[in-house]
């Protein structure tokens, strides 16, 4: 039998499958993660061929599946999805924003076995200022907390947090407790994709940050147990890289709404890395064999600050998509590091954010939809370089 | 994960596998493992073998009788409850929930 780890240069096998089952959502919000231009992507995988990457991955080694996209619910048979995958072992997570969530779904949900849901909460309309306050939001997700706590789920909320709602992290933390959460992740934005296109508009100040993380452990302090509360500090504000996927091809795989396989959901954005589509190619071959997952693992790849970094083991050099974004290119330190040369890029953001109100001329908010994303597509294919 | 922390329990109260766990043979790893949300815990070995007699009609006291016989002379006490004290400090295991 193959285990990992007997070939000491070949990589062990993944653990965690991310089925970005689709693209399409209800929701705009302005700080998503994916990609800006995903409408210039192939149709989505049908049901057939994702049940064939759920039983690829899962005899590759994958014990977690994370059912998320776009929204997963707008696909019609995340049903048989989510039987199939527990009927082969895995455990199931399914990352919402509840909307389209009814109970007849999550009754069959809960028969097919789904494990677990988490919960997010977000400005769902174009009043950003508003959306704490929009008692549509709010109802929504007392009648969607209601029905995970019927079908005896976790209560799991995720609220992902910039400049515009940071100072409100204590009434978003009194609206998770009354709707009955046991665990918040209050994840402040991590600047890719559409949040990268708006990160003039959605970085926070180091003010607004140290007041949040205040409130936050006071919050803390009062609930104790009964709440677990993980707050997310945004990399900008960091002076070393997080380890990014836990390293390259090491713990992860995405797999995309057209079928493309990525080391992480970023990644598709890298130049020069084609990356498999599990309609060509089998699950194993792309993780172990495939030219684009073993772009960066190992250290062989890396130039200096990390070649010869005491720390390289530990972070990996950081994120190859932000220092790709930030510095041309993608093997150069995670500026985020401020042993890197590009390091002023990312303190010089900071600088701005912390000015008290944003200049006049500042980038006007680019929201995630359709139309936003073929005007981003055809933008990047006119600055493209054709090779 | 935090510290593993020594919770002790009724010896002779049923246990199980507590809610939101999973305990499963993984092939992969050649091993059993306790999956949750987001993580996985490898039980290679014994720790294995103990954690698949937690079903929730066995007491801590019911698995050492039944893996004595089965290893007889083998002293095992010590590390049975070693390791069922610390599954239940993280959480993993419970005292059978009333029906």
């Amino acid at each position: 039998m193959e285990t990992a780890g007997s070939d000491p240069k070949r990589p062990g096998n993944p653990l965690w499958l991310l089925a970005e089952i689709t693209y399409k959502c209800p929701l705009h919000c302005v700080f998503c993660y994916n990609p800006t231009d995903y409408t210039s992507y192939g149709p989505e995988l049908n049901t057939d061929e994702w049940l064939k990457v759920l039983r690829e991955g899962r005899e590759l080694g994958c014990t977690q599946l994370g059912f998320s996209g776009g929204e997963p619910l707008m696909r019609d048979d995340l049903e048989v999805l989510i039987a199939e995958a527990r009927k082969l072992g895995y455990y199931t997570n399914l990352i919402t924003s509840g909307v389209g969530l009814t109970e007849k779904r999550i009754a069959a949900f809960k028969e097919g076995g789904l494990d677990h849901i988490q919960l997010s909460f977000q400005d769902s309309t174009r009043e950003m200022n508003d959306w704490l306050s929009s008692t549509k939001t709010f109802e929504l997700k007392k009648r969607v907390a209601e029905l995970i706590q019927q079908y005896d789920y976790p209560m799991v909320f995720n609220c992902v947090l910039h400049r515009h709602n940071i100072d409100h992290t204590q009434q978003i933390l009194e609206m998770a407790e009354q709707l009955g959460a046991e665990y918040v992740e209050l994840a402040n934005t991590q600047y890719y994709a559409w949040a990268f296109e708006n990160r003039d508009q959605l970085l926070p100040s180091r003010d607004q940050l140290q007041r949040a993380e205040e409130v936050t452990n006071k919050f803390r302090e009062r609930v104790g147990d009964k709440m677990k509360v993980y707050f997310v500090v945004p990399d900008y504000h960091s002076n070393r890289p997080k380890a990014c996927m836990n390293g390259w091809g090491s713990l992860f795989v995405t797999v995309t709404s057209d079928g493309v396989v990525l080391p992480c959901h970023e990644a598709r954005m890298l130049p020069g890395l084609t990356f498999p589509n599990v309609r060509e190619h089998d699950l194993k071959w792309i993780w172990y064999d495939s030219p684009g997952f073993n772009a960066y693992r190992g250290d062989a790849w890396m130039q200096e600050p990390c070649r010869t970094c005491p720390e390289k083991e530990k972070d990996f050099g950081g994120c190859r998509c932000q220092a790709y974004m930030l510095t041309g290119d993608a093997r150069n330190a995670d500026p985020v590091c401020d042993l890197s040369p590009f390091h002023h890029l990312i303190t010089e953001a900071v600088e701005k954010a912390d000015r008290p109100t944003l200049p006049p001329n500042v980038k006007p908010i680019v929201f995630r939809d359709d139309r936003n994303s073929r005007l981003l597509s055809a933008q990047k294919a006119d600055t493209t370089p054709v090779t | 994960m935090g510290q593993p922390q020594r919770i002790a329990f009724d010896h002779d109260a049923p246990i199980e596998i507590a809610k939101y766990y999973r305990f499963q043979w993984e092939p992969a790893q050649d091993c059993h493992v306790i999956l949750y949300p987001e993580g996985m815990v490898k039980l290679p070995g014994s720790s294995g073998e103990i954690m698949k007699r937690v079903d929730g009609t066995r007491s801590l006291n019911g698995i050492i009788t039944e893996l004595e016989q089965q290893f007889p002379g083998v002293d095992l006490r010590a590390d049975v409850v070693d390791f069922l004290e610390v599954a239940h400090g993280n959480g993993w295991i419970r005292p059978k929930a009333p029906r």
